[in-house]
């Protein structure tokens, strides 16, 4: 009973504190709420957190402005039972809350004209004009939709069928769903029946939803629209204005006012009535209207709402002045119904239904602009009657509801006007602790209205100008000190509000940037929550004892506060001084109370999380993860550990990759605790050896004591308590570790240390990169402790690629569990904090490792014992953890001069991991030498000597020779080089380029063997030959006999050139150097040798192999055989040759080839000769006339007879006539022919 | 009097801080790390526009309730933090300015690695 008590109470205390803690996620009773909500916030989608939480009612209230406007329909007497209740509220009390009874139909006929921007499809389509199927109208005004039920006009395919589809509580959306555009909102009450709507789904029929037609209970139950003249009430307009001069206000704003101008009081009625022109029974029917009409009008006395009729009619009206009936009826009904003809309507029931309800609604908004100009109007006249004394907060209340009016009238720019001057008169007003509560309230809705206009009008920069202003007039107005924390709550709100306000205008396009996003706004209302805890901390930390008072200071009479912003127990009380300081202490203290029952951690959360949401959002990682921090810090008071931790754990390695190490002590200090509350073993032992580490920045006390507890967990025992927990949560946590301790099972953690900065530091370093099989491979293991006090560890194993390795890699102690202590700083397995521990390690590598790379895979130190608990700390690779490349980085940029330390010591940073080596084999001691004559001539069979001599001590087996072209070179190389062991025959193409594995035997100690290879290459160049000897032999390696496999290879490069060169040239008979041959003539053809190698060559022989083309003069007999050519000389032949006459033949005419048969005049007897061809060039056979022939003695004698013929031959086909003439030289005196003519015939010759 | 100064690597961890309120430090230190986002944000966006840049002073990162925080970056990307109260009007853009200048040249005289430290500078009058 208490509880409930408590509850109801809630409400009202929250109003006026301006915040409501219902809002986190508490649904409120009212059935409705969600939906109100929904309505209050067009556009606006709460954040996932939070859900769709109610909000607080002035702030539903703030944020929707709408014409409120009500149709009235015509009575069906006869059909339907009336409502069971009214849908108006009777009394104050029920303003909030609306009767749960029975619907009430009406709320459904104002639909038609409150879906302005959907209704017409689905109207136009006819709502069932006619048409026999009933929509959904049922469902749509069942229980709890009461006044409120009505329906929304959905855009479906079906629609068309179906017509509409009721649905309840949305209408609230339609009422706002853009509360800034035009008539898009109209009121939402419904008096009497609307018989049109009703017989649109089916009036005919008897199967029609009967609820929906009910007797016109018109205003005498509806006070809700009178002028409610209750004590409280100032003096409202008509006959009070003069009485202002008495008047004396008692707060700045009611809490009814605003529902009452957004839900109750309408700015026009309308009345729906069914009446054709030709109406039979005319008079009845005129007055029945006429009676519903003035039932309206005597329901709103006082009020200057304005009232219309809308005649349903079932035929299309002619056009104005031709129905002469019509006109008169229309003024008779205007008459008798006291209305202007303006505001007379006829609505025809035809097909074009759609464009009569765009005008009707055009007429409808236009009435309702009127009567909001008019109450602007009205507020602004009373204006002149206040004073300044006396008046004050109606100065504020005045311009408050100017701005509101206009708001409704949807004149947003003189709204925000009106609301700014109203800010500015909340601040004149003079403030004192016990009002400033109220000033502060009012301040906030202002500021609220007037960033949300702002933002409406896209000026961004004014509404947080607007905002910062109004958080720096109020920072500081925070009033009683005692109720501190509702000062601290109103910031976080004003905060949050205007995190939303921003975050609803980015939705709807604004763009914000990194540096100015809601998610500040979000942080700095997290701020002050957590603010709020801390003050509501010390002040409410009352006794068990001290009972909530009661009565209930904080409930009033009526259940709500009269004004925002007062407190309950002196309502209305303008005076500073506190009359009843004895009934102050009591609400003071009822306040404080309730604030303690706050959950305050999930407020502080919820706002945390809606900052790191928008952070995301605008790339801000850092301030996410510093949000996280809080957030999970926060989760750590609230007690939820789990969260605590998984938040924690989270955000760690962000700060942790960075190098952040305060804060990140910061966070591992929380984590330790939620670890130890929980009795995370596993959480708590990494913490530990975190914060013990280099990277905790903690005091050394700090460590001292977590080091202790860290070894009473490895001997299984518990830990002592963390500093500054929560003691209940303490004790909780002593009986888990208890439970934890008796438990057995697994006992032994593995951590990775990869991913976070233990105390322990591991390094390992093999000695060289490379060791020989027959030496044991060495490496050392560095190990260094941070924390406090001497640590011993249990074990510590190395593990390899190989596995094999890892059993010759294992340090173990067998001790006892209480060892860890005993004797701390002796042995080996005993890490000094500071002092490096290097641990030397000895193996021998496997002959078939030979080759291979050997790594460290992996080092495991044990801490503990497998008794009590063990943590195996574990390292990848050759040590190192997420601290160690940066600590390099750092090293390698320090300038510092490290200082000297002994010659046993080492630096840690100047220890460099290797964590790989390679076995390579055994080093041999064998000699291979070559021996060789350089150059290799082309195509020679070229002779390498290979010797190979033993210098080991003992035999040496199963040697083997591999030996040619070295591979990797060119693969032309790899065709024009052959390679083989017998000399005695040419190696053609198939011999390969590399000679592998020929065996040669064993060799003794000393014993050396001799081989001859034979190499031929083809074309010039260089060549790398490889000799590559390989062989057994057995031998020890610490005390272990090996077989070892040892090669020895040579390389030499060795150059082939070509041994001679051949140049050829065809010569005439005379010697002289021919460009071209004649056919038919003889001429000559002249080889020239000259030898380029450096050694003697021996030519065996030379032949002339001819083209069939060529024929020969005389014998071919090779004139250099067995010649010796030394480096230089060179050797000639030559032959004479003549060349048929063959035509012109394009290119010349193919000579043949030359054949040399050669061999080193060094070689021995058993090489063959080798035989170079030669190509000889074509050569230009050319057909010539005349041929002529001198035949002179080779020489003469003074005073004798030279004789001298001359031959002369036609070679053409034809008769040539030929000139002779000879001229004598002066030396000589002639005789016979000087000159003759002749006639020769082919190829005769003369 | 800035009461919080921080130097910040490359690689964003911090070399040095400093901070007048001594108890508070890991609120200072909280704040110079989450003001890291704006000044890489700068960063990459220098990077983009692949414009030289020759202005070091990062302007005001972000103004809390309480205090403004300011960046330096210099040309080896070495980061300056600087917090400020917000209470404090005398200092302006230009007063901020030039405490970065000296905080910079202060901090070349430490780690100028052509510099024996202590000795004189290379360049006199620099």
């Amino acid at each position: 009973m208490r509880g409930e008590e408590r509850q109801r109470r809630t409400p009202a205390h929250s109003r006026a504190l301006g915040w409501d803690p219902g809002e986190l996620g508490a649904p409120r009773p009212a059935p409705r709420a969600q939906g109100t909500c929904r309505a209050a916030r067009p556009g606006t989608s709460l954040t996932g957190a939070r859900g769709c939480a109610p909000r607080p009612r002035w702030e539903r209230a703030l944020s929707r402005v709408a014409h409120l406007l009500v149709l009235v329909g015509t009575h069906r007497a006869g059909r339907g039972a009336p409502p069971e209740r009214t849908a108006f509220p009777t009394t104050k009390r029920q303003r909030g809350q609306r009767p749960t009874g029975r619907a009430s139909p009406f709320g459904a006929s104002v639909v038609a004209a409150a879906q302005s921007s959907h209704w017409q499809t689905p109207i136009a389509c006819a709502p069932g004009l006619g048409s026999a199927q009933p929509p959904a109208v049922g469902c749509g005004l069942g229980a709890g939709a009461a006044a409120g039920g009505a329906w929304e006009v959905q855009r479906l395919p079906d629609a068309r069928k179906s017509g509409v589809k009721f649905r309840d509580s949305h209408w609230c959306r339609a009422l706002s769903l853009r509360p800034r555009k035009c008539f898009l909102c109209w009121g939402r009450w419904v008096q009497g029946s609307l018989a049109c709507w009703s017989c649109l789904w089916g009036c005919s029929g008897g199967d029609g939803p009967r609820r929906s037609v009910t007797s016109p209970r018109l205003p005498s139950s509806c006070p809700g629209w009178r002028r409610q003249a209750s004590a409280a009430a100032g003096p409202g307009r008509g006959a009070w204005r003069t009485s202002y001069e008495w008047y004396i206000p008692k707060g700045i704003l009611k809490t009814g006012w605003m529902n009452k101008h957004l839900n109750l009081v309408p700015a026009l009625v309308v009345v729906f009535y069914e009446l054709d022109w030709d109406e039979p029974q005319w008079k009845e029917k005129q007055s029945e209207c006429a009676t519903r009409v003035e039932i309206v009008r005597q329901s709103l006395q006082g009020r200057n709402t304005k009232v219309a009729v809308v005649l349903i009619q079932k035929k299309t009206p002619l056009p104005p002045g031709e129905d002469v009936i019509a006109s008169e009826r229309a003024a008779a009904l205007c008459n008798a119904c006291e209305l202007s003809g303006k505001s007379l309507f006829v609505l025809p029931h035809t097909d074009h239904l759609v464009g009569y309800i765009i005008r009707l609604e055009n007429a409808f908004y236009e009435h309702a602009q009127t009567y909001y100009y008019t109450e602007i109007r009205r507020v602004k006249s009373h204006k002149e009657f206040l004073n300044k004394t006396t008046h004050q907060l109606l100065f504020v209340r005045h311009q408050f509801k100017i701005a509101f009016f206009s708001e409704l009238k949807q004149d947003t720019q003189n709204a925000l006007k009106n609301y700014r001057t109203a800010y500015n008169l909340v601040h004149e007003l003079r403030a004192h602790e016990t009002n400033i509560l109220e000033i502060k309230t009012m301040a906030g809705f202002i500021n609220y209205k007037i960033c949300r206009l702002c933002f409406q009008h896209n000026t961004p920069l004014d509404a947080i100008a607007q905002f910062r202003k109004h958080i720096d007039l109020c920072k500081k107005k925070i009033g009683s000190a005692e109720l501190s924390f509702e000062h601290a709550a109103w910031m976080s709100k004003q905060f949050q509000a205007f995190g939303d306000l921003f975050d609803e205008a980015i939705k709807l396009g604004l763009t914000a940037i990194q540096t100015q996003n809601p998610g500040f706004y979000y942080q700095q209302a997290a701020y002050y929550a957590q603010e709020r805890k801390q003050l509501a901390k010390s002040l409410c930390n009352h006794e068990a004892s001290v009972m909530y008072p009661n009565p209930d200071p904080l409930e009033t009479q009526t259940g709500v506060l009269d004004f925002y912003g007062q407190r309950s127990w002196r309502q209305g009380i303008l005076s500073f001084d506190l009359s009843d300081p004895e009934k102050e202490k009591v609400g003071v203290l009822a306040i404080q109370l309730k604030e303690r029952n706050v959950a305050h951690s999930e407020i502080i959360i919820t706002l945390l999380s809606n900052a790191v949401a928008q952070f995301k959002k605008y790339k801000c990682p850092r301030m996410k993860s510093h949000l996280m921090v809080q957030m999970g810090e926060e989760y750590y008071y609230a007690k939820d550990y789990t969260k605590a931790l998984k938040l924690l754990d989270y955000v760690m390695c962000d700060y942790r990759s960075e190098g952040w190490w305060t804060l990140l002590t910061s966070i591992l200090t929380t984590a330790l605790k939620c670890s130890y509350l929980m009795a995370q073993l596993k959480d708590y032992i990494t913490y530990s050896l975190e914060l013990l580490g280099r990277a905790s920045t903690l005091k050394d006390d700090q460590k001292s004591r977590i080091e202790k507890n860290l070894i009473n967990v490895l001997m299984n025992e518990s830990p002592d308590p963390e500093p500054d927990c929560d003691t209940f949560a303490g004790k909780t946590a002593q009986k888990l570790w208890a439970d934890r301790i008796s438990l057995a099972g697994s006992n032994v953690f593995t951590i990775g240390v990869q991913d976070f900065v233990p105390f322990v530091q591991c390094k390992a370093k093999f000695h060289a990169p490379s060791f020989h099989v027959d030496v044991p491979v060495e490496f050392d293991i560095y190990l260094k402790a941070d924390c406090p006090h001497p640590i011993r560890f249990s074990k510590l194993c190395v593990s390899f690629n190989n596995q094999e390795y890892n059993q010759f890699c294992v340090i173990e102690e067998a001790s006892k569990a209480n060892e860890v202590l005993e004797n701390p700083t002796q042995g080996k397995m005993c890490l000094v904090p500071g002092k490096t521990r290097k641990l030397l390690f000895k193996f021998v590598a496997k002959t078939e490792d030979v080759g291979k790379k050997i790594e460290i895979t992996s080092v495991d130190l044990a801490l503990g014992n497998e008794t009590g608990r063990c943590v195996v700390l574990n390292w990848q690779g050759g040590g190192g953890d997420a601290a160690s490349s940066q600590e390099a980085l750092q090293a390698a940029r320090s300038f510092k001069r490290r200082p000297k330390l002994p010659d046993n010591e080492v630096h840690w940073d100047s220890i460099i991991i290797q964590a790989s080596t390679m076995i390579i084999s055994r080093v041999p001691n064998i000699s291979v030498h070559l021996q060789h004559e350089p150059p290799a001539l082309t195509n020679e069979m070229y002779c390498l000597v290979v010797t190979v001599q033993s210098h080991e001590k003992t035999q040496i087996r199963d040697v083997k020779l591999t030996a040619g072209l070295k591979p990797g070179q060119d693969a032309n190389l790899t065709q024009k080089t052959h390679v083989t062991l017998h000399g005695t025959e040419l190696c053609d193409e198939s011999y390969p380029a590399l000679l592998t594995d020929i065996p040669v035997g064993d060799l003794h100690p000393g014993e050396q063997l001799e081989k001859m290879l034979y190499v031929r290459c083809g074309t010039v160049g260089s060549r790398m030959f490889l000799v590559y000897v390989s062989y057994l032999i057995n031998t020890t390696a610490e005390e272990k006999e090996i077989v070892c496999k040892c090669h020895k290879d040579e390389t030499v490069t060795i150059e082939t050139v070509f041994p001679f060169d051949v140049a050829v040239k065809f010569v005439s008979a005379k010697f002289e150097h021919l460009e071209r041959v004649y056919a038919d003539i003889p001429f000559l053809l002249m080889t020239d040798l000259l030898s380029a190698s450096p050694w003697a060559l021996t030519v065996v022989s030379s032949e002339l192999q001819l083209a069939p083309s060529m024929t020969t003069v005389d014998q071919l007999e090779s004139q250099v055989d067995n010649v010796v050519l030394q480096t230089g000389e060179s050797a000639s032949e030559c032959f004479c040759l003549r060349c048929p006459s063959l035509g012109n033949v394009e290119g010349g005419v193919a000579t043949g080839h030359y054949i040399i048969s050669w061999k080193r005049t060094s070689a021995m007897e058993n090489i063959p000769v080798i035989r170079t061809v030669i190509t000889l060039p074509h050569v230009i056979v050319e057909n010539i006339p005349l041929h002529v022939n001198a035949d002179l003695p080779s020489f003469g004698r003074v005073r004798e007879s030279l004789p001298v013929k001359y031959h002369l031959q036609n070679k053409t086909d034809f008769v040539q006539d030929v000139e002779i003439s000879v001229e004598p030289s002066d030396a000589f005196m002639f005789s016979g022919l000087k000159q003759s003519n002749q006639s020769w015939k082919s190829s005769s010759g003369f | 009097m800035a009461v919080c100064i921080e130097v910040i690597a490359k690689e964003n961890y911090p070399f040095y801080i400093r901070s007048t309120p001594t108890e508070n430090e890991l609120k200072f230190h909280c704040m110079v790390h989450t003001s890291l986002d704006v000044v890489d944000e700068k960063i990459s966006a220098m990077a983009k526009a692949l414009v030289d840049q020759r202005e070091l002073y990062q302007d005001l990162l972000y103004p809390t309730e309480d205090y403004k925080v300011y960046g330096y970056l210099t040309n080896s990307k070495v980061k300056f933090v600087m917090v400020v109260d917000s209470s404090n009007t005398a200092l302006r853009d230009n007063e901020i300015r030039s405490m970065f200048r000296k905080l910079h040249n202060s901090y070349m005289d430490v780690v100028q690695p052509l510099l024996q430290p202590g000795g004189l500078h290379p360049v006199q009058g620099l």
